[in-house]
């Protein structure tokens, strides 16, 4: 028993912890040595250079890849090494914004979010009608809910992802790109939403981006990663390493190459 | 605690909303009926305020239940005062009434009179022909270029769509050619052989084989097989913007991703035909052999006997009239698709459809075409 305690997390406010995790693509290696710690309420930005495996670090996380080593914990379990029943139940805790919206397109934007509630609440269909308008009256696109998503913009697509991603009160969500083809505007009300959501729900939240903007507004933890030395080169909040990191290529990316 | 409510009245035009212990959506929470009651019986209400004070714990229960006596306040003109909420609730709220709900959308006029959608469904038919001819048009100008050499495209494209429309289809033509030879062989056999003209299968098939059903099976196959393939490759390019970029480089997609298509079909599909044929061919004799008693020499000498080259070339000319039309169905349907997976879907089912509609009425003009030139 002794064991399996030591992987256990101790520290009660960490959500998610990642331990020594390598990730790889057959025999290619993504990235190895990954160890850090979400802590509940964080907002916890994953960055780092293009092709460095951030969202494949992503897609670690949320379940969708297995990792070459290592583990991911969720509070004390170990994801990897659940049950199926076990991980479900784990993944029902996550939202998931997905790059490209990844709304379903046969769906309207009603439906889309409404799927989610269906399935997994016992709620009463007027009663998930409510909440769906609520969800998509959050993200700014109340009124849109008999559209298709093929019928609105981009950033209208990327909002109504995030409605659905919301759709369930996730514990954790989790966002690729979410600022990627938005305008500064509708990125910033996003940026609000962010944190809006961790405020008032305590929402933990996951970003992969490398809009400077965005990360010094919301982010109070992250972890970067290095495409070269294939790991990670600096935790911690982004500002601090801005400012103070010793490393000179995390201080270059976070000042936009000026140091 | 269950999330409970109450109604209080601190001075008579104020109705203060008060919400205490767990507002779960997981739940059940409670009912607003008595709120809407108060709300169209007193006429004199102005306000209404929150005491939130109590809630132990929340999530979008309660945030459901706030936005339904938002809009059952403002339905009334009543204004609201967030207050007393949590914290997080009011701000939460204040996000979700940030942007006025869209309206007009148009979305809700969905029964529309039956006259009107035939109308409607009528003209959009009508309006689909000039298209059609459009990209005919546009075909047409490809194949001037493609004579006149002049054509961008890359030949190795060719070369994969010559692979892919012609080896690639081998095993399905063979399977499918066999049993209509089988069928055609067997069906007549049966006929002929209440005159003892057994023999005749030789003739029946050979004829049947290369003059029509070769040619026709092989269409189906390939508008099922190829013009769907087309459809869902052009349809995705267009999804994934493909075809603009392209356009913005200047390159022209009918040269580049139709031209090569059809040139690759329009090749191919003698070749398979003729190959239908044979299979077919030797189905028949395997009938005639194995189940009527025909010695494998007779029937080769009267396949021989019977054969002629116009049925040849009839059933190949044909076949690469199906060719052609299969493969502009294909490209029409998927260079018109639109921007979702459904619309490919639709692309492909519309490809399929539109193939094989194509290549019956093109056998039915074909054979009293022939039949008039006494071919």
């Amino acid at each position: 028993m002794e064991a399996t305690a030591e992987l256990h997390n101790t520290d009660p406010d960490a959500h998610i912890t990642v331990q020594d995790l390598t990730m790889a693509y057959g025999d290619f290696i993504i990235q190895r040595n990954l160890n850090f710690t979400v802590q509940r309420g964080d907002i916890f930005i994953i960055m780092g250079g293009s092709g460095c495996g951030k969202s494949t670090l992503l897609r670690h996380l949320i379940g969708l890849k297995a990792p070459a080593s290592g583990r991911v914990l969720f509070e004390s379990i170990s994801y990897w090494e659940s049950s199926p029943v076990e991980q479900q139940r784990i993944k029902r805790g996550f939202g998931m914004s997905f790059q490209s919206g990844a709304l379903w397109s046969s769906l309207t934007l009603a439906e889309n979010v409404a799927l989610p509630l269906g399935e997994y609440t016992e709620l009463a269909p007027a009663d998930i009608a409510e909440v769906v308008s609520l969800k998509l009256s959050l993200v700014g696109l109340a009124g849109f809910e008999e559209f298709y998503p093929s019928e609105i913009s981009g950033g209208m697509q990327k909002r109504a992802a995030l409605a659905r991603a919301i759709a369930l009160d996730p514990a954790i969500l989790f966002f690729d790109e979410p600022s990627a083809g938005l305008d500064p505007i509708s990125s910033r009300r996003l940026d609000d939403l962010i944190l809006e959501l961790r405020d008032s729900l305590g929402t933990t939240i996951v970003v992969v981006t490398h809009e400077l903007a965005s990360i010094f507004t919301i982010a109070n933890n992250a972890v970067f990663l290095d495409a070269e030395t294939r790991t990670m080169i600096a935790s911690g909040d982004p500002k601090t390493l801005r400012d103070a990191s010793p490393d000179l290529r995390v201080r270059q990316f976070l000042n936009r190459g000026e140091t | 605690m269950p999330g409970q409510l109450n109604l209080q009245f601190p001075s008579p035009d104020n109705l203060r909303v008060v919400v205490a212990g767990s507002w779960l959506l997981a739940d059940s929470l409670p009912s607003l009926d008595d709120f809407a009651l108060q709300l169209q019986s007193r006429s004199d209400i102005q306000k209404i305020s929150f005491d939130g004070s109590a809630v132990t714990q929340w999530d979008s229960g309660l945030l459901t239940f706030l936005a339904r006596v938002y809009q059952l306040a403002s339905d009334q003109k009543i204004s609201i005062d967030p207050a007393g909420l949590p914290d997080g609730a009011r701000r939460m709220m204040k996000l979700a009434t940030a942007v006025p709900p869209k309206e007009n959308t148009g979305k809700h006029k969905k029964h529309r009179p039956l006259l009107d959608r035939i109308g409607e469904r009528s003209l959009s038919m009508w309006r689909a022909a000039p298209e059609m001819l459009h990209f005919l048009g546009e075909v047409t100008l490809s194949f001037g270029r493609l004579f006149r050499g002049t054509a961008q495209f890359r030949r190795s494209d060719l070369m994969l769509f010559i692979e892919d429309v012609g080896a690639h289809a081998l095993p399905i033509v063979s399977l499918i050619s066999f049993l209509v030879g089988l069928i055609v062989a067997y069906m007549g056999a049966v006929q002929l052989a209440q005159f003892g003209a057994q023999i005749y299968i030789a003739n029946l098939v050979s004829l049947g084989m290369t003059r029509e059903m070769g040619a026709l099976m092989t269409g189906i196959i390939m508008a099922g097989r190829t013009g769907a393939a087309f459809a869902a490759q052009l349809g995705t390019m267009q999804v994934n913007e493909e075809i603009d970029a392209f356009r913005t480089l200047g390159f022209n997609p009918i040269d580049f991703l139709v031209l090569p298509r059809i040139l690759a079909l329009i090749l191919m599909m003698p070749l398979l035909v003729l190959y239908a044929g044979i299979v077919g061919i030797t189905a028949g004799m395997f009938v005639a052999v194995t189940v009527f008693d025909i010695s494998t020499f007779e029937y080769y000498q009267q396949t021989v006997r019977s054969m002629q080259w116009t049925h040849i070339w009839v059933g190949v000319i044909k076949g690469t009239v199906y060719g052609m039309l299969i493969a502009f169905a294909g490209c029409l349907r998927g260079m018109q698709c639109g921007r979702s997976a459904q619309a490919v879907g639709e692309a492909t089912t519309s490809a399929v459809v539109t193939g094989i509609l194509f290549i019956i009425i093109a056998a039915s003009l074909l054979t009293i075409l022939f039949q008039e030139l006494g071919i």
